[in-house]
C-alpha cells in the first residue's frame, strides 16, 4: 500500500494578532521571524498514513510544495517516520491559486509514481481555502471522500469515516483515492522521536522544478489565478473586554449574570 | 453587470431550511443589486409547497433535479448532475452552502466547469463588470476581497454569516422539471451507513445561547457543568478542537474551521483559549464571554465580557443566579 500525504507549510498560525502583517503587493502574510510549522491537518493525514503502514505495510512519502525553507515539513514529516520526502519549489509556481496548486500536486504525484492513497489535510491553517483535496481527486482523474477522520483497507477498498454536520457516516470507495482528513481522537499526531528528527535532518529532499513535472504554466502562478485577488483588509477589532471584577470566584460568576442582565443579553 | 444567480438546495421539506435561506439571501441581493435572476436547483424530485416558499423569498424559477442518485445524494451524484445543468442556466453565480457537501462538490464542481471558485463566502456584490467576493482568511485574522471576471463562478457561503433572505416574490414563478439520468457508475463512492449523534434540545447551529468548552475543561466530566447551564439558558453546548480531539465530547459538537459555524446572541467560552481554529466558527457572535484563568488567554482579546478565574468556582455562582434571573 502506497500513500502520498501532502504537506503544507505555514507560518505558526497561533501567533498574537499584533504579530500578523500582511504584505501589500502579495496580501499575503509576512513571515518575518515568525516559526514555520506543518498545517495542524496534514499533521493528522500523516497520522492517519502511519497507522495504516503499522497495518498493511507499504510506504509513505510526504510531498510539499513551496519556498526552499519547505524542506523543513517534508523532514518533519520524515522525523515523524514517513519513508520518503520530495518538495517541489520553483519561483514560477508563486502565487498559485488552489487550482494551480492542485495542478502542480498532481504532476508531482504522477511523477513520483501514482500510490493506492492520497492524503491531504481537510483545510489548510492559514489561507483555509479547503479546496485541494477535492482538486487533486479531479486533476488525477480520482474519486475523492473528503472530511473523513479514520481510514482501513477492505478488499482493494477503502472504508472511512465521514464527519458530517450531525454525526458521520461510514463511505466507501475503490482504490486509488484521494481522501482529506479532519482529526478526530484516533489521530492525534504522533510526537518525534529526536534520534528521528535528528535522522531526517540529515538526509537531503529532493527538490523539483515545474519544468521537471510538465507544469501547465498558463494554469500556475498569479498569472494563472482564476480570480484576482484585489484587497486583504485586517479588520479593526474592539478589543475592550470588560473584566467582571470580584473578591471570590462565586462572587465573579454571580456579578458575571447580574452584569449580563442589565447589558439585556439575558 | 446583471448578475443571475443558480442557487444549489436540497429538497428537505416544503420550507427552505434556514441554511438555505441565508444562501438565498446572498443571491437575492446579488441579483436584485443587479436586476438579475435567481434560480434554485432543488436536488431531487419536486417537494410539494417548496416552490410556493423558494418563489416568495425571490427564486425566479426552481429547477427540480429528478434522479434516484440526487435523494440524500454523495457529492459525486450531485457534481454529475450539476455538470449538465449549470451550462443550460446561464447562470453568472453558482452559490452553496458550506456544509458537509458543499465543501466537495463546489471545488470539484469549479474544477470540471473550469470556472472560479471562492469558498467560505461572507460577502458578495456586483460591480460595472464583475462581481466580487469576500471571506475571511489566516482563520479570520483578514478580510480577502476577489473579484471575477469570467464567469461562472462557482461560491460557498460561510454558514451564520449572511443575513437570510426576506420575503420578496420573485418575479417570474417558473418551475422546470429536468430529468437527469445519471449513469451509476459514475459515481464511484457510496455510503454504508450513517450514525447521527443525539441532539438534546436545541441545535447548535440554531441556537441562541451557546456554552462552549476547550481544553481547560481538562476531561469529558465538566462538561456536565456546561449543559446545566446550557439548559438553563435554552442553549446548546459546543467544543473546542482540543475537546473533540481528545475524545471527551463529540465532533458534532466541534465550532470552528472544521466544525459549526455559529452566530448566537450569546456565546460563553469556558476555559477556552481562543485558538485561531476555534475563533473562525465563533466570532462573529453577538456577546461573547469568557471564563479562563489565564488572563493572556486570546479569548480575551475577543471577549466583551471576561472573568479571569477557575471556572469550577466560577461557574456554579454563575448558573445559579442565570436560573434565579430567569425564575423572576
Amino acid at each position: 500500500m502506497n500513500i502520498v500525504v501532502c504537506v503544507k507549510q505555514i507560518i505558526d498560525p497561533e501567533i498574537p494578532t499584533e504579530q500578523f502583517r500582511l504584505d501589500p503587493a502579495s496580501k499575503r502574510q509576512i513571515r518575518g521571524g515568525l516559526s514555520l510549522v506543518i498545517s495542524a491537518y496534514d499533521q493528522n493525514a500523516l497520522e492517519v498514513a502511519l497507522q495504516l503502514r503499522e497495518k498493511v505495510g507499504g510506504k509513505i512519502t510526504a510531498l510539499g510544495l513551496g519556498e526552499p525553507e519547505a524542506q523543513g515539513a517534508v523532514k518533519s514529516a520524515m522525523g515523524m517516520g514517513v519513508d520518503a520526502g520530495v518538495l517541489v519549489s520553483d519561483p514560477a509556481l508563486a502565487g498559485s491559486d488552489s487550482f494551480g496548486v492542485a495542478h502542480v500536486l498532481a504532476r508531482a504525484i504522477q511523477k513520483v509514481g501514482m500510490p493506492d492513497l492520497v492524503l491531504t489535510g481537510c483545510v489548510s491553517g492559514d489561507t483555509g481555502n479547503k479546496m485541494v483535496g477535492p482538486l487533486l481527486a479531479e486533476e488525477l482523474g480520482l474519486p475523492c471522500l473528503t472530511f473523513v477522520s479514520r481510514i482501513e483497507f477492505k478488499d482493494e477498498r477503502v472504508v472511512a469515516r465521514r464527519i458530517v454536520e450531525d454525526g458521520y457516516e461510514r463511505v466507501e470507495g475503490p482504490l486509488p483515492l484521494v481522501a482529506s482528513i479532519i482529526s478526530d481522537d484516533s489521530n492525534v499526531p504522533r510526537y518525534s522521536k529526536l534520534k528521528d528528527i535528528m535522522a531526517a535532518a540529515r538526509k537531503t529532499v529532493p527538490v523539483l522544478k515545474a519544468a521537471d513535472l510538465g507544469v501547465d504554466m498558463t494554469r500556475v502562478g498569479s498569472a494563472g489565478r482564476r480570480l484576482l485577488l484585489r484587497d486583504a483588509i485586517i479588520p479593526q477589532r474592539e478589543s475592550r473586554c470588560e473584566l467582571v471584577p470580584g473578591d471570590t470566584p462565586a462572587e465573579q460568576g454571580e456579578r458575571l449574570a447580574l452584569r449580563l442582565r442589565e447589558l439585556k443579553v439575558l | 453587470m446583471m448578475v443571475d444567480v443558480l442557487v444549489v438546495l436540497d429538497a428537505q421539506g416544503a420550507l427552505p431550511s434556514r441554511n438555505a435561506l441565508e444562501v438565498l439571501g446572498a443571491a437575492q441581493r446579488l441579483a436584485d443589486g443587479s436586476r438579475g435572476k435567481v434560480k434554485a436547483a432543488v436536488l431531487g424530485g419536486p417537494v410539494e409547497g417548496l416552490a410556493a416558499g423558494l418563489f416568495e423569498v425571490g427564486a425566479d424559477q426552481v429547477l427540480w433535479l429528478e434522479d434516484p442518485l440526487l435523494v440524500d445524494p454523495l457529492p459525486e451524484a450531485v457534481v454529475a448532475a450539476l455538470v449538465g445543468v449549470v451550462p443550460q442556466t446561464s447562470a453568472h453565480v453558482i452559490l452553496m452552502a458550506d456544509d458537509s457537501r458543499g465543501r466537495e462538490v463546489a471545488p470539484r464542481l469549479a474544477h470540471r466547469l473550469r470556472a472560479g471558485l471562492v469558498t467560505e463566502v461572507i460577502g458578495v456584490s456586483a460591480e460595472e463588470s464583475s462581481v466580487r467576493f469576500r471571506r475571511q482568511g489566516y482563520g479570520g485574522r483578514c478580510v480577502f476581497e476577489l473579484e471575477a471576471t469570467q464567469f461562472p463562478v462557482v461560491g460557498t457561503v460561510k454558514l451564520r454569516t449572511m443575513e437570510p433572505a426576506r420575503q420578496s416574490p420573485g418575479k417570474g414563478k417558473e418551475e422546470v422539471r429536468m430529468s437527469i439520468g445519471l449513469d451509476p457508475l459514475r459515481v464511484r463512492t457510496r455510503v454504508l451507513g450513517k450514525v447521527a449523534e443525539e441532539v438534546r434540545g436545541v441545535r447548535l447551529e440554531n441556537a441562541r445561547v451557546v456554552v462552549s468548552g476547550g481544553r481547560g475543561l481538562k476531561g469529558p466530566e465538566p462538561f456536565r457543568g456546561l449543559e446545566d447551564l446550557a439548559q438553563v439558558l435554552r442553549g446548546a453546548v459546543g467544543a473546542t478542537r482540543a475537546a473533540t480531539d481528545a475524545g471527551w465530547v463529540p465532533l458534532s459538537w466541534q465550532v470552528g474551521q472544521t466544525g459549526k459555524s455559529v452566530s448566537p446572541e450569546l456565546y460563553i467560552a469556558v476555559g477556552i483559549s481562543g485558538a485561531i481554529q476555534h475563533l473562525a466558527g465563533m466570532s462573529g457572535s453577538k456577546t461573547i464571554v469568557a471564563i479562563n484563568s489565564d488572563p493572556d488567554a486570546p479569548i480575551f482579546k475577543v471577549a466583551h465580557l471576561g472573568v479571569v478565574g477557575d471556572f469550577r468556582a466560577v461557574l456554579p455562582s454563575f448558573t445559579a443566579t442565570v436560573k434565579s434571573l430567569a425564575d423572576r
